[in-house]
């Protein structure tokens, strides 16, 4: 990774001056505005905001799932649809969306069918990435079998099946009671570290920011904009104990500062 | 073996037809002794309840022939006859059941491809749709004679014309229920669906297809039963040769009320399996595929 190089190559995400304004029905929805941001390769960056700040937005237009209205942004070093042509990024929702037809190995090889590789390395590959999330031995369950924190599991394992640049996270943890959050962040974390992946991930919670992110974009809505980022230096070996150190508390308290800052608490 | 007995069907079910068969008992008497009194009275006979109740229940040509008389000649005409007489229910059974399944196969793909094509082709979604209602407000009584006659003027005669009566009921409801369950994928899985560049027809035989097979098992199980009375109806114009509807017709014909009901009873009797053998094949597809469908 030629980390002092600042041109798109280097960057997984870039975008200039992003506006999306959605037409409704009553009003226009301005729902980003003005947007500057790089994401370094090999980043994990944490958006956060109250709800209505855009982060998801964002996000999606990353994916191109959404098209802006204004300015441009790379992925990957070309254009969203590109990216997404080239199947470039994972993307896991804020449900685990998985069909309830198929069993877990089913639903792991989904993406891997329809990128067309071969039946020997479908299942290969849908073993080793149901290791990554510790769920060997699950792959003939269906979902309904499997607790919301295991199927959500089975849902990051099936973006890391095809082996994407880029991982793109939509509030992954944020149907899940708090004890299932602590233990799925930290085992993520240790996946991350791992494997490096850029990691984009859009969350509500301070602690979830704080404690998975090297790089935090705090938002704010009305219209959806960056109001600050703040970057992390916690050790890369943390726990979930670190939460009880001076230094996760000032950054926490600097996230706050941040979204106290854009009015988020109107 | 009590409790299993109290949960089971079997008991309001057997209350049921018990009522029921009680209540028919009661309605051929009353509904056959006008005739027989009249009779009496030509004939100067002596009579009472108890020797008009017997005569209800044992007339040739009633009004409403008793239970029993409809089974004995339900059991003459299915059991005691080889099933290629003519006169054997079986054979005229077998007719029906051939055209009403030829239908339902053609009205099934017929409902199928026009869901697909009105779910994918926005110009058939609101150029076809009102055809397709306006085509269940025609009374199939009316329009299944001239469906007879005019395939019959281009040489088409025997099971295809009726099973094409079948088809034109049936195809409806499979039409309903699959546009509404090619368009039941969550909007999530759609979005999933474009994340992975999938193209349409990934799309639709991996998310849409699977989606929608509640929804076309539930219109299967209607479409069949409705598929045999399309196969009846189209049995009674034109002078048909065979199967229950020519039964039906010949028995009115001739005044012949219980082979009237046997035939009526046969046709339900083949209703309820078929309807039955569809539930069956849902349960069998629905729990391979995970079995937790609503």
């Amino acid at each position: 990774m030629s980390a002092a190089s600042t041109s798109a190559e280097a960057n997984a995400v870039e975008a200039k001056n992003l506006d999306l304004v959605f037409q409704t029905r009553d009003s226009p929805i301005h729902a980003l505005s003005e947007v500057n941001l790089e994401i370094r390769r090999g980043d994990f960056i944490s958006f956060i905001g109250p709800s209505g700040c855009g982060k998801t937005t964002l996000l999606r237009v990353i994916a191109d799932l959404e098209k802006p209205t204004g300015g441009s942004i790379v992925v990957n070093g070309v254009s969203p649809e590109q990216a997404r042509l080239q199947r470039a990024y994972g993307y896991v929702f804020q449900s685990p969306a998985l069909f309830p037809w198929r069993t877990v190995e089913g639903n792991l090889k989904l993406p891997l069918e329809i990128m067309g590789i071969d039946a020997a390395e479908r299942t290969r590959r849908a073993k080793e990435s149901l290791k990554m999330v510790n769920l060997e031995g699950f792959e003939k369950k269906f979902p309904w079998q499997l607790s919301g924190g295991m199927q959500q599991r089975v849902s990051i394992a099936r973006a890391l099946t095809f082996d994407p640049e880029l991982l793109l996270m939509d509030e992954p943890f944020g149907a899940l009671d708090e004890i299932v959050r602590d233990q799925l962040n930290e085992h993520f974390l240790r996946l991350w570290e791992k494997n490096r992946k850029t990691v984009v991930f859009v969350t509500h919670s301070i602690p979830e920011a704080a404690y998975l992110s090297t790089r935090i974009v705090v938002m704010s809505p009305r219209p959806g904009r960056i109001i600050e980022c703040i970057d992390s230096d916690l050790p890369p070996d943390r726990t979930l104990d670190i939460r009880e150190t001076p230094e996760f508390l000032d950054l926490s308290h600097r996230i706050r500062e941040g979204l106290r800052a854009g009015h988020s608490y109107d | 073996m009590i409790r299993r007995l109290r949960d089971s069907s079997l008991i309001p079910v057997s209350v049921v037809v018990a009522f029921i068969i009680l209540i028919w008992y009661a309605g051929a008497v009353y509904l056959n002794s006008p005739v027989l009194i009249d009779r009496y009275e030509r004939q100067k006979t002596e009579w009472n309840f108890e020797k008009l109740r017997q005569d209800a229940w044992a007339m040739e040509r009633p009004i409403l022939p008793a239970p029993h008389q409809i089974l004995k000649d339900m059991n003459k005409s299915i059991l005691q006859r080889k099933v290629t007489s003519k006169r054997s229910l079986v054979y005229h059974g077998w007719v029906t059941i051939s055209s009403t399944l030829v239908g339902f196969g053609i009205g099934a793909l017929l409902g199928i491809v026009l869901a697909v094509g009105i779910v994918y082709i926005p110009t058939l979604n609101r150029s076809v749709m009102p055809w397709i209602i306006a085509s269940q407000t025609i009374p199939i009584l009316a329009i299944a004679p001239m469906i007879i006659v005019g395939l019959g003027s281009i040489g088409l005669t025997g099971l295809f014309p009726k099973s094409i009566i079948s088809a034109y009921l049936c195809f409806f409801p499979v039409t309903i229920g699959m546009v509404k369950g090619l368009r039941s994928p969550d909007p999530i899985h759609m979005d999933l669906m474009k994340t992975y560049c999938a193209s349409d027809s990934h799309t639709f035989f991996k998310l849409r297809w699977p989606s929608s097979t509640p929804f076309l098992f539930a219109s299967l199980k209607v479409s069949i039963a409705i598929s045999l009375v399309g196969a009846i109806v189209g049995e009674l114009p034109a002078g048909a040769q065979a199967g229950l509807g020519a039964r039906l017709l010949t028995g009115s014909y001739y005044g012949q009320t219980i082979q009237i009901w046997s035939a009526l009873i046969c046709a339900s009797i083949l209703a309820a399996i078929l309807v039955f053998l569809m539930i069956a094949i849902e349960k069998i597809v629905l729990k391979k595929m995970g079995g937790r469908l609503v």
